[in-house]
């Protein structure tokens, strides 16, 4: 099997299991305990915190545990929102994560806020001259995320921070597909909060993060025992911390310069591009989705008009067991078009046919051109 | 490969517990596997199978049907989703309803979100006092119902407190809520797998429960609740769990949580008669060597009384925090309270509830028993006792001069 949908989620890595297993089995203590159990426990935790704080180029007080991605961002948007709500106005992009977008609609629904999404080129880049229009002194937050999961193109996150900065605004990213692919420096990026997921990373799912920068109130979501400063309550899952922290020293290498990936990302980027020509050339009609130079290094997403997205998916798993999927796996199952692929300007019937391929090495991705071509054709003769 | 490596002598498992290795070995086999469980592939298709036949474990084990179990990231989380969730649907669909009623013992991941929604939303948190026992009055709460019904917007009493594991009058709560029509939710984290828990026969309308207090890992836990009830989510998202908790399923945590509720619930008549006998062990030991010492809590055994694993003990004349310290320092592990107000010097809330005075409440211990505690352990903590005892009063005497 060929696994090619790494931004849906990865397999937990060996190295990452092995670093959770003492805290899965001898090393139970509840961190908030005081005993020997939970002060090795509460020990453990602090050393990944500092391990995470490090691999996003910021200081340990400034990371909150969370349940995941999905969580990250719920707590960064309400949280950040609620505990300062200045004109309750939020400026997002309309290509966020459904995470972000359905937190912003929450708050529009529930809490008075007016929210504008920002609209991207064909090529998924968010307008930088809308947002300098629309973000001003009654702006609370601006959300937009680092990197697109469904057509990968890297956003203007840096100037986007600056503008929101300059109206008084706060400025959150979701960098859930951006981390380890790409260097993710919190600091140098200039945004207040960033979100991170583990198993996008090779840590299990239910770990995560929120990276907030010192000084900010944050309002929780989860209240309870006050743990993580009261900033998110419930008895701390250790193992899952420690499994982030070793995903992402995996991935990470701390540099002087700032954090880097350790991956061969130019060698993947590379791989991907003679992937990308080799699908164009060779599937007639087919589209690229997204920027073809401003994305991850290991996302390729196309568009196959003329054939189901769905066919194609289940003609490369039967015939070729190459697994990938039609865009992001919380839609999949639905029968309506991606907004993402709408927000570029793409037929609804051409979204129909979106397939994505995530890989992670660029051995990946050796031969699947072919076979992609072969299953579009495949397909297509189906209908002829 | 043994579990508990170091001479610990652990009597905390009501704080966690460690996992059992059925638990262990369903998440080692998982995660592995990776697979994201809303995606269409064969490993997606895999990793959805693990968590439905993981929800149809669970619902099985506890009385509920397979749709009406929630998973999310803990019993915290499920006991903020059904406080707020709740509040926030009954209140926006009739203004009027703002009261919530919950017993005065509640775990703080139930009155923290309660003291949330009176701060920051306008709602009215009645909380329901409990006697000597901490069980609590139903009168009390008939009264505070009666009083006007049509403001209530739910009520919420735990199956069980995990202080001093006194078992609360549930069946009367219910049939007092029925009479209104008001939604009853119940916090059953320590009750699950020591008393018998059966969501169906309680007629509750949502029920928390945590993986890591009963042999499952920690970051998992559900929230059983009736499909007609509506609950405004706190996490949203992708619209994972039909839109109440979104987020990636944790498959691997979500399928160590139900092979943990299996055999919890499963072993559960023989396992409470051997922490019982364990306990009135513990219990008569005590007694022994520290003769003014107070059990607290429910004095008859059994299910609707008290849970068979905890013990609290008051020891008159003796700072809780020093015990702790003088037995961890010989690797006896307890607690003067919850896990999460451990360490804090203000006596527990549910001590001062049950009516103690404040210097007592801050002189107590809970000893809680669970899978891996032996005859030894117990005896470890007896033999230990009398001299910790005395070290302890010594140095508050001390203090006190």
């Amino acid at each position: 099997m060929r696994y090619l949908d790494a931004a849906a989620t990865t397999p937990v890595r060996r190295e990452v299991l092995e670093a959770m297993w003492p805290f899965l089995t001898g090393e139970f203590g509840n961190p908030s305990s005081h005993h020997g159990l939970g002060d090795s426990a509460a020990r453990a935790l602090e050393g990944a915190r500092r391990d995470v704080a490090a691999a996003l180029g910021g200081r340990p007080g400034e990371i909150v545990w969370t349940s995941g991605g999905t969580e990250a961002d719920n707590l960064a948007i309400k949280g950040l929102a609620l505990s300062r709500p200045r004109g309750r106005h939020i400026v997002t992009s309309s290509i966020e994560h459904p995470a972000v977008l359905e937190a912003c609609d929450y708050l529009a629904r529930l809490h008075g806020f007016r929210v504008d999404r920002l609209e991207v080129d064909a090529s998924g880049i968010v307008d930088v001259a809308q947002a300098e229009r629309l973000i001003g002194p009654e702006t609370t937050l601006v959300s937009v995320m680092l990197a697109n999961n469904e057509i990968g193109t890297l956003q203007p996150v840096a100037a986007i921070a600056e503008i929101a900065h300059r109206e008084g605004a706060l400025a959150h990213t979701d960098a859930v597909q951006a981390v380890g692919s790409v260097p993710v420096d919190a600091a140098a990026l200039g945004v207040d909060a960033l979100s991170l997921s583990g198993h996008k990373l090779g840590a299990p799912k239910g770990s995560g993060a929120l990276w907030v920068r010192r000084g900010l109130a944050l309002e929780p979501l989860v209240h309870g025992g006050g743990q993580e400063r009261g900033r998110r309550s419930g008895t701390e899952n250790v193992a899952a911390a420690i499994g982030l922290a070793a995903a992402l020293s995996l991935a990470v290498e701390v540099t002087p310069g700032g954090p880097r990936p350790r991956g061969p990302v130019e060698a993947l980027a590379l791989a991907r591009d003679g992937f990308v020509r080799d699908v164009l050339a060779g599937a007639d009609g087919a589209i690229l989705t997204g920027d073809p130079v401003r994305r991850l290094p290991g996302h390729a997403s196309f568009c196959f008009p003329g054939t189901s997205g769905e066919a194609v998916l289940l003609g490369l798993e039967q015939d070729h067991g190459i697994v990938c999927s039609s865009g992001s796996a919380c839609a999949a199952g639905s029968d309506e078009p991606s907004g993402v692929l709408l927000a570029l300007g793409i037929d609804p019937e051409v979204a129909r046919t979106a397939v994505r391929f995530t890989a992670a090495s660029p051995a990946d991705l050796d031969g699947v051109a072919a076979a992609v071509v072969e299953a579009v054709r495949g397909v297509r003769s189906l209908g002829d | 490969m043994s579990l508990i490596s170091a001479p610990i002598t652990y009597l905390d498992h009501a704080a966690t517990t460690p996992m059992v290795p059925e638990a262990i070995a369903a998440m080692n086999a998982t995660m592995l596997e990776g697979g994201n469980p809303s995606s269409l592939h064969a490993s997606g298709r895999r990793a959805r199978r693990r968590v439905e036949e993981a929800r149809e474990l669970v619902a099985q084990r506890v009385g509920a049907r397979p749709s009406e179990i929630v998973f999310m990231s803990g019993g915290t989380e499920a006991d903020n989703l059904a406080v707020k969730g709740l509040y926030w649907a009954r209140h926006h669909a009739d203004p009027a309803r703002r009261r919530i009623l919950a017993s005065a013992v509640e775990h703080h991941a139930l009155l923290d979100p309660l003291t949330w929604l009176e701060k920051a939303e306008g709602a009215v948190a009645d909380l329901i006092e409990v006697d000597a026992s901490c069980r609590l009055d139903v009168d009390a709460l008939r009264a505070a119902l009666e009083r006007d019904p049509s403001d209530v917007a739910l009520i919420s009493c735990m199956w069980a407190n995990n202080e001093v594991g006194t078992v609360q009058p549930l069946s009367e709560v219910v049939a007092l809520a029925a009479e209104h029509g008001i939604p009853v939710h119940s916090d059953a984290v320590q009750a699950l797998g020591h008393a018998p828990v059966d969501f169906a026969d309680s007629g509750l309308d949502a029920m928390t429960l945590s993986s890591h207090k009963l042999g499952g890992p920690t970051g998992v836990g559900a929230l059983v609740v009736r499909r007609e009830l509506d609950a405004v989510p706190l996490l949203h998202g992708g619209g994972q769990e039909r839109d109440l908790r979104s987020g990636t399923l944790n498959t691997a945590a979500i399928t160590a949580f139900a092979a943990a509720v299996d055999v919890a619930v499963t072993r559960r008549d023989e396992e409470s008669r051997r922490l019982e006998a364990l306990r009135e062990r513990l219990v008569a030991g005590v007694r022994t060597a520290v003769p003014d010492a107070v059990v607290n809590g429910a004095g008859e055994p059994g299910p609707t009384h008290r849970l068979p694993h905890v013990a609290h003990v008051t020891f008159p004349g003796c700072e809780g925090d020093s015990l702790l310290m003088l037995l961890d320092a010989q690797g006896i592990e307890c607690s003067t309270g919850s896990a999460c107000s451990a360490g804090v010097p203000q006596a527990s809330h549910v001590l001062i509830a049950m009516g103690m005075d404040e210097l007592a409440a801050r002189g107590s211990l809970r000893f809680s028993l669970g899978w891996t505690s032996t005859e030894a352990d117990v005896d470890r903590l007896l033999a230990a006792l009398p001299s910790v005892h005395e070290r302890a009063r010594a140095a508050a005497k001390a203090g006190r001069r």
